[in-house]
């Protein structure tokens, strides 16, 4: 129970946060569809298939998802110790996982209303056609989808919580290349098998494929059945929510030894 | 006297600002952190390309046109978020700012300053991208019939326009807090939009035509297009084909003064703005 309330606490200011500051959410929803609109036009100037614009919003409004992940999770621990509130985390009765899970489940609150946003604005303004095929298949993969790469962030948040500014520049490092490798303008097959099966490792990339595919149909050119896709996902789900765990106490206990748990400015 | 002490300004911040770029880690994890991210933002766009005309050789001219917009582009993107940056960190995280601002320089100079290491560093990652894309992707520029002066003199004008507007940028990151990045970013992705920077300009809706035609940037950016592949034909499909070479570096020196005027005002209001309600030194830690 304790670790219930642990974790809606976490989430609240994250849930609150999302609307504290008006100017937020006024680049947040304009931020992405100036990017959307830029590789929406370049599409139209090269000629593509419409159903192409549809993959630009797509994967615009998942980027709300995936910089959630890499700067309000796997750097959040880093910005915690910074600001010197990790200490009181960690004397806190309560689990770390339930702290990672809180800062998941607001993450994810904060993002979705973004993603939403995005997803929207970006239909109405640029035309954009998408069929659903299987309603159900289709909210099965999102979720699955938001799980593990909520896991993959939970796992580089314990990482990353001794790193210094490689945390920050690792965050960095990880959003266009991200972007590039997991095809998330473009269908990742484009990339070529091996490069898109190594990709594979990065739940978004069988997320986006998926989505795509369910969304667009055969003009997605999916890298393999959804179903096959969606059960892959589970798996790596599980295996990112486990090495979350093991590496968070080992990271925690790691950094009691070496004393970096209170470690600034490094 | 004055320019003596400014010059010491501006080396001073720029060893300062590649220090805190670079000295906190081994030197080729830096290059790698630094040049990543901008080169995979351009591979983006070359994969977009080849998904849609299958190959480089299908539209040579429009490929080029994509690249070189996206590799300069670099220099708007890089350079904006420095110079915020500056401010932010200064302010923020250093709490140095006040230090600096009560200091006998010029502040505008010390803000130029602190930005060169960024654009350093963007010059490494462009020359990068141009190597790929000459050698892998073979873009078809001729090194020997490139127009270099015309390059040099647009590219002199072009980053001291980037710059102006990031002076603009750092003063109101003044009167922000922490987030500001959203102000940089945003007029990054209007730049990004409506300069021609991927497409031409005859792609956008005529009031996006209009917005681009009033920034010095769309003209830097068909001047380095044009300077790089003079024979190339790029002014047949930017939409600025009515205007010469000379005609568009007077218009990109025309605006670039007006942007360098309106920037300038704009930090000093928003510097008095700050003063006035003590922002200058502030922590706003969200």
């Amino acid at each position: 129970m304790l670790n219930v309330r642990a974790a809606f606490g976490r989430a609240y200011p994250r849930a609150i946060g999302a609307i504290r500051e008006p100017s937020w959410t006024f680049f947040d929803v304009l931020l992405p569809l100036l990017g959307i609109a830029a590789y929406i036009y370049y599409y139209r100037a090269l000629g593509a298939d419409p159903a192409f614009e549809g993959f630009v919003v797509l994967g615009g409004a998942m980027t709300a998802f995936w910089l959630n992940v890499l700067w309000g999770m796997a750097a959040q621990l880093y910005w915690e110790k910074e600001t010197g509130n990790l200490q009181l985390f960690l004397v806190t009765p309560m689990s770390r996982m339930a702290l990672l899970a809180g800062m998941a489940l607001g993450g994810m609150f904060a993002a979705g209303i973004r993603a939403l946003s995005t997803l929207l604005l970006g239909i109405l303004l640029f035309n954009v056609n998408m069929v659903v095929v299987d309603p159900l298949l289709l909210v099965a993969v999102f979720m699955v989808t938001l799980i593990a790469i909520y896991g993959m962030g939970m796992m580089f948040a314990s990482l990353f919580m001794l790193y210094g500014r490689d945390a920050w520049n690792i965050s960095n490092l990880l959003q266009e290349p991200i972007y590039l490798v997991s095809g998330f303008y473009f269908p990742v097959k484009a990339l070529g098998p091996w490069v898109s099966l190594i990709a594979a490792v990065i739940p978004i990339t069988l997320g986006l494929d998926a989505m795509r595919q369910e969304l667009f149909g055969p003009v997605a050119n999916g890298l393999m059945p959804v179903v096959w896709e969606l059960t892959i996902l589970v798996v790596l789900a599980v295996a990112f929510l486990v090495m979350a765990r093991w590496s968070l106490e080992y990271m925690e206990g790691l950094g009691r030894k070496e004393g970096r748990l209170t470690l600034r400015w490094q | 006297m004055a320019v003596t002490s400014h010059l010491r300004t501006l080396r001073q911040a720029a060893w300062l600002g590649w220090q805190m770029e670079s000295n906190w880690t081994r030197p080729w994890l830096f290059i790698i952190y630094s040049i990543v991210r901008p080169i995979a933002a351009t591979l983006i766009l070359v994969v977009m390309f080849l998904v849609v005309k299958q190959g480089v050789a299908n539209d040579p001219l429009m490929f080029t046109y994509t690249y070189l917009g996206a590799v300069f582009f670099m220099f708007v993107a890089q350079v904006l978020l420095g110079a915020t940056y500056v401010i932010m960190e200064d302010r923020e995280h250093y709490q140095t700012l006040r230090q600096i601002y009560i200091a006998p320089i010029s502040l505008h100079v010390y803000i130029i300053g602190r930005s060169l290491s960024k654009v350093l560093l963007t010059s490494l990652s462009a020359i990068i991208s141009m190597a790929f894309g000459l050698l892998v992707l073979r873009l078809p520029i001729d090194l020997l019939r490139v127009d270099w002066p015309l390059f040099a003199l647009s590219m002199l004008i072009g980053l001291g326009c980037i710059l102006s507007i990031g002076i603009a940028l750092a003063g109101i990151t003044f009167l922000t807090a922490k987030h500001s990045t959203g102000i940089n970013e945003g007029i990054g992705g209007v730049f990004y939009l409506f300069c021609g920077t991927l497409f031409p300009l005859t792609v956008l809706p005529p009031w996006g035509q209009s917005i681009g035609m009033a920034i010095p940037i769309t003209y830097w950016l068909e001047l380095m297009r044009r300077s790089l592949y003079p024979a190339g034909g790029i002014e047949t499909i930017s939409g600025l084909g009515e205007f010469s070479n000379p005609a568009i570096l007077l218009l990109l020196a025309a605006s670039a003064l007006v942007f360098l005027g309106l920037s300038l005002l704009i930090f000093w209001f928003a510097d008095r703005m700050a003063r006035k309600a003590g922002k200058v030194d502030m922590t706003t830690t969200y």
